[in-house]
């Protein structure tokens, strides 16, 4: 039997991506075509050139996305779609999880409970809105990570000053306001991973700051995974479409909220603490898709 | 690959220092300078040759 070409497509490689790249050396019959997001520019009406980046990935059996940017791994899930190689994770998934109101929206026809969110477009309805959510409120940008650009408003005035910068200085994203209830949680929230539907392990992230990521310092804590937080973090995953993502979960006064869900997921903090090869997992996971073509 | 990858270092681009290269260093990975705090991206192997990493872009996260 000849092996499985799994393309692995990068940006940059880091902590992630050298642990993915050590799980796939340990499947002997599986191939690494490794390829870099920056060299790839392919045909959208016919067949790219087989022996440049774009040829290569469509040779593969399965592409696992390890790209940074939302819209550059979205447009090449789009391209593996349309070669009909099966892509981890697909580009419906990415499309929903970047996009904080397409994953609320989604979690919402699903009834998986999440924060209450409006949007808005002006600074004037995003005021109205913000008073139907009540202060404090956090506004985020409908597309990014890393807890970046977020902002926690915490009257009238602070939400003035952010709304007005955001509407005069920010790019188009920036104009569509989405607005988020601020969750009071226990100095962390929680983080599943799911793979195929099935939530392999729970981290908790601990803070002083609100912003509980690791990418801002938080620190990865193990915790007791109720089957609770299993099945939520399921439900969440299969709402945004499967695939293999994170799932983050805050532990609110009424229950457990889903926040977001990230489709490529980071795990260079919570291998350890769980115990749980979610590298070799994610790699397991898309040898499946290969081998359901 | 390098031979002995233990062995090498680099020359960072923004300070002109060297830097080790540790072995399994790969294309495309991020290094930092210990000298100028400088994030390097490596961006060719056999010889060793560092680029300043790019800024995060917008859309970059998980």
């Amino acid at each position: 039997m000849s092996g499985t070409r799994l393309g692995l497509v990068c940006s940059r490689v880091r902590v992630e991506e050298k642990m993915l790249l050590e799980a796939i050396s340990r499947r002997p019959d599986t191939e690494v075509v490794r390829i870099e997001d920056d060299r790839i520019q392919a045909p959208l009406v016919g067949n790219p050139d087989p022996a440049g980046p774009a040829g290569y990935l469509r040779g593969c059996d399965v592409i696992l996305l390890r790209g940074l940017g939302h819209f550059r791994q979205l447009a090449i899930a789009r391209l593996a779609e349309a070669w009909g190689v099966p892509v981890v994770n697909p580009a419906a998934v990415i499309d929903t999880c970047g996009d904080k109101l397409r994953t609320t929206l989604a979690l919402a026809a699903a009834g998986v409970p999440t924060p209450p969110a409006r949007v808005a477009f002006t600074v004037e309805a995003a005021l109205a809105a913000i008073e139907e959510l009540g202060y404090p409120c956090v506004v985020k940008p409908t597309v990014g990570s890393w807890g970046r650009l977020l902002a926690r408003l915490g009257d009238r005035e602070s939400a003035e000053a952010v709304l007005e910068h955001k509407t005069l200085l920010g790019g188009a994203l920036h104009k569509v306001l989405y607005l988020q209830a601020y969750v009071e949680k226990p100095g962390r929230d929680l983080r599943g991973f799911v793979v195929a539907g099935e939530t392999v392990a729970v981290i908790g992230r601990r803070s002083q700051h609100w912003i509980t990521n690791t990418a801002r310092g938080a620190v990865a804590e193990p915790v007791t995974v109720t089957e609770e937080m299993a099945a939520l973090c399921s439900r969440a995953a299969l709402a945004v479409g499967g695939g293999a993502v994170a799932v983050d979960l805050l532990e609110s006064p009424g229950g457990l909220l889903v926040n977001e869900v990230n489709s490529t997921m980071e795990f260079r903090n919570s291998v350890a603490p769980t115990g749980v090869d979610l590298p070799g997992l994610l790699v397991g996971h898309a040898l499946a898709l290969a081998a359901q073509r | 690959m390098n031979s002995d990858p233990s062995d090498d270092t680099a020359a960072c681009p923004e300070c002109a220092g060297r830097l080790p290269v540790p072995a399994g260093t790969v294309s495309g990975e991020i290094l930092a300078c210990g000298a100028c705090l400088a994030e390097l991206e490596v961006v060719q192997l056999d010889p060793t040759r560092l680029a300043l990493a790019p800024e995060v872009e917008e859309d970059w996260g998980e």
